[in-house]
């Protein structure tokens, strides 16, 4: 939060003074602040920051700097997880869920529009500095891929599994690895939220045994494989390596068509913070999960696309001020993910700005007096740089 | 008595110092034997007892309860002053030509690297003169006669003082006179050499002479040198005078606007320096900008993740309402986060000065409660 006005000298009490909003998710742009006078007409607003276009396949160069709407259903399905969680609590609070269209998701998916798919998948990979949009970029790309029906293996963070595991097991599998069962299993619920129709069309093509009396049959729907992980938290890594490596093999048959999207996916390739009892650190390669995934972000299987970011936020053992991939990844990893499309997203271009500002002038966020004003304007500007994450920490109050 | 307190940096032989206390007693005799002979504080006692019926006859009293030396110590003191001096500055492998006392300083405070807090508990230094209160020297000879006429009336470096400049008044009317007889008097401005400049205070003038002067002493010799300055002097009486004047720093009241500068591109800047606390930072603010600010080659987004810092760099900019309009490229460095924004936002308001009008310096320079500038804020 934002520290209190009252620390600076008096002479700049006319500085921003966060807008203050109460949660109570009013309906969105309908009532106008009746207290103002120079008010600028919402339909002139609403041209510049929001667009009726919402599906993304039809989003263009005339839509950058506009919002697009996502109804909370669809949210739902395709977003169990994923989100930031500053922007959830957006939803929540402005009853409405908005992307805002930018460049490097335009471009992102034009690439996707064509790409070839009896080629190995392309990868692309979103950096960026601190703040940029990397991950709402990589949200707007599900949601486009969603839209087009194809299969969405969504991992939020990877940094979430190399760090703070409380439970490791030893792996049923293989007993060098380790499991991460509580992980494992929040993610299998999420995917299946995500996935549900495909779930009971892929068919498995091998018999998987369980333990003495549990097995999956070699042709039964993979919802069942996704059930067993979830009722027996224990196998929950096992079934999510089975998982994965159903979906690439069979995505090269062209039954569906693949997504892959990891947000941090520096953390395959990075140290972990997780230690064995004898207090001895544990590599990345030695929990299953990470194993299995680093086999997925290799470009041997056709059929879809993959799309990673690279991000410091989550990181660890990674200076504050590093962002390039070569750094964040390190030798091991820019080696294994080279080649890939290296997709920058960087700070509001100056219209991309104006529609943010308007964007929460509608919503009512902004309740200074002077944010309305070009002064206030200039302001935010001034103090986020067009950052859109300090310029949404900038405007929030809590 | 206790040992007089000496400076660290002088060296002093208790026996020496004795002998030096010694002379100045009228019954020398059966004290030189003694002096020769003594080390210790308990034989001073008894020294002390022998020599006050001695006390009562003599006239310096006040100059014997204090510390006193003679000229042959002072003279010692230099001396070895400036062989101690001499081996400094071989040790330190400088020239010994060439040794100032900065650089004594210098050599002192690297060798003797002290912790203490108080500036003057610290290892020093300096020439005798400056350690030593001045002391007067004996006024009187073998025979018990006086060297100075004045002696008698008490103070008489005070009014041997007033005599002379009384003397030059009267040498500058007399020349006045004359130039007036001969019709070449012109009247000619005095006031430029006691620009800048003021008078000595009482302490400092008690200091000077060495004796205790009254207010009315003090009051009565300035009013003869004010008096003196006012007639048209010569060098040797300007000279005179200007021993008694110290200058005065007279702090700028108008802070030095630069002009703007123009580099190859034909686009204006201008710098400007800040500190704050111990960070020192350099700011070059280009006229025409979209608002960039780079920092030791950084942007200041990344420089200062904290946003009370962007706010402490956006302020100047803001108070002209030119947000948008500059450029800013600076270095920083020493202090901490805080100040180091602090430092560079002094720096960027004093460049800033050469791109707006003096009223609107001015009112920067008050805040916003001043009339002037763009009003209606």
């Amino acid at each position: 939060s934002l520290p209190p006005v009252l620390r600076f000298p008096c002479a700049v009490h006319q500085l921003l003074d966060p807008g203050r909003f109460s949660h109570l998710g009013t309906q969105a742009p309908q009532c106008p602040v009746a207290h103002l006078d120079n008010q600028v007409p919402t339909e002139r607003t609403r041209a510049i920051s929001r667009t009726l276009e919402n599906d993304p396949a039809k989003h263009g160069e005339q839509h950058v700097g506009q919002h697009y709407n996502i109804s909370i259903q669809e949210l739902k399905t395709v977003f169990p997880h994923g989100l930031p969680p500053r922007f959830v609590m957006q939803v929540k609070t402005f009853n409405e869920a908005c992307l805002m269209v930018r460049k490097p998701a335009l471009e992102l998916l034009h690439y996707l529009k064509n790409t070839n798919f009896a080629h190995p998948a392309v990868r692309y990979v979103l950096y960026g500095e601190k703040g940029t949009g990397k991950t709402l970029s990589l949200c707007h790309i599900i949601h486009f891929c969603a839209k087009q029906d194809w299969l969405i293996l969504h991992i939020p963070d990877a940094h979430l599994w190399v760090k703070n595991c409380r439970d490791l097991l030893q792996s049923t599998y293989n007993k060098q690895r380790f499991d991460q069962p509580l992980e494992a299993s929040i993610w299998l619920k999420n995917f299946k939220t995500a996935n549900e129709r495909f779930l009971s069309q892929i068919k498995v093509q091998d018999k998987y045994v369980w333990n003495k009396r549990e097995s999956t049959e070699k042709g039964s729907p993979l919802a069942e494989v996704v059930e067993q992980g979830i009722m027996r938290v224990r196998n929950a890594t096992d079934a999510v390596g089975i998982v994965l490596k159903e979906l690439k093999r069979q995505s090269s048959l062209g039954v569906f068509r693949l997504l892959v999207a990891v947000d941090g996916v520096n953390a395959l390739w990075g140290r972990t913070t997780l230690k064995r009892e004898d207090k001895s650190p544990i590599t990345p390669e030695e929990l299953a999960l990470i194993y299995n995934l680093r086999k997925m972000v290799k470009n041997d299987w056709q059929g879809g696309a993959i799309v990673l970011t690279v991000s410091q936020t989550g990181s660890l053992f990674k200076p504050r001020k590093a962002y390039l991939p070569q750094e964040l990844l390190g030798k091991e990893g820019f080696d294994t993910l080279d080649p890939f499309i290296p997709i920058l997203v960087s700070n509001y271009n100056p219209k991309e700005f104006e529609g943010c500002i308007q964007y929460y002038l509608e919503n009512n966020w902004l309740q200074h007096e002077k944010a309305h004003t070009e002064e206030g304007k200039k302001e935010l500007l001034f103090l986020s740089n067009r950052n859109p994450g300090l310029l949404e920490r900038l405007c929030a109050y809590l | 008595m206790a040992a007089p307190s000496v400076s660290c940096g002088a060296a002093v032989p208790y026996r020496l110092f004795l002998a030096g206390r010694v002379s100045f007693a009228r019954e020398q005799g059966l004290w030189k034997a003694a002096a020769s002979g003594l080390q210790t504080g308990t034989r001073c006692q008894i020294l002390r007892l022998k020599h006050s019926p001695a006390v009562t006859t003599t006239k310096n009293v006040a100059a014997l309860r204090r510390e006193s030396y003679t000229v042959d110590f002072i003279k010692k003191q230099i001396e070895e002053f400036n062989i101690g001096k001499r081996h400094l500055a071989n040790m330190m492998g400088e020239d010994p030509e060439t040794f100032t006392q900065e650089d004594v300083d210098r050599a002192i405070t690297y060798l003797f690297p002290s912790g203490l807090f108080e500036k003057r508990a610290r290892p020093i230094m300096k020439h005798p003169e400056e350690i030593f209160p001045k002391q007067r020297a004996v006024q009187w000879g073998e025979d018990g006669r006086p060297f100075h006429f004045l002696f008698y009336t008490g103070k008489q470096s005070y009014y041997s003082l007033m005599h002379e400049a009384y003397g030059k008044v009267l040498h500058a009317e007399e020349r006045q006179d004359q130039l007036r007889a001969k019709g070449l008097f012109s009247e000619k401005s005095k006031s430029k050499d006691l620009i800048g400049s003021r008078w000595l205070i009482k302490e400092e003038l008690e200091e000077m002479l060495v004796e205790k002067l009254s207010d009315q002493d003090y009051a009565q010799f300035i009013r003869l040198l004010e008096r003196l300055s006012a007639l048209p002097c010569d060098a040797a009486e300007e000279e005179f005078v200007g021993r008694f004047r110290r200058t005065v720093t007279v702090q700028s009241k108008k802070h030095l606007i630069e002009p703007l500068q123009y580099d190859e591109q034909g686009m204006a800047f201008s710098t400007g320096q800040g500190k704050r606390k111990t960070a020192n930072a350099e700011a070059v603010v280009y006229g025409h900008g979209s608002g960039k600010i780079e920092i030791n080659g950084v942007d200041y987004l990344l420089y200062f993740p904290v946003t009370q810092d962007r706010e402490q760099l956006m302020f100047p900019f803001h108070f002209l309402d030119r947000l948008g309009k500059h450029d800013v490229t600076c270095t920083v460095s020493g202090g901490g986060r805080s100040s180091q924004a602090g430092a560079i936002r002094l720096a960027m308001s004093r460049a800033l000065c050469s791109f707006i009008t003096e009223d609107e310096v001015e009112w920067m320079r008050q805040g916003p409660g001043f009339p002037g500038g763009s009003d209606g804020k």
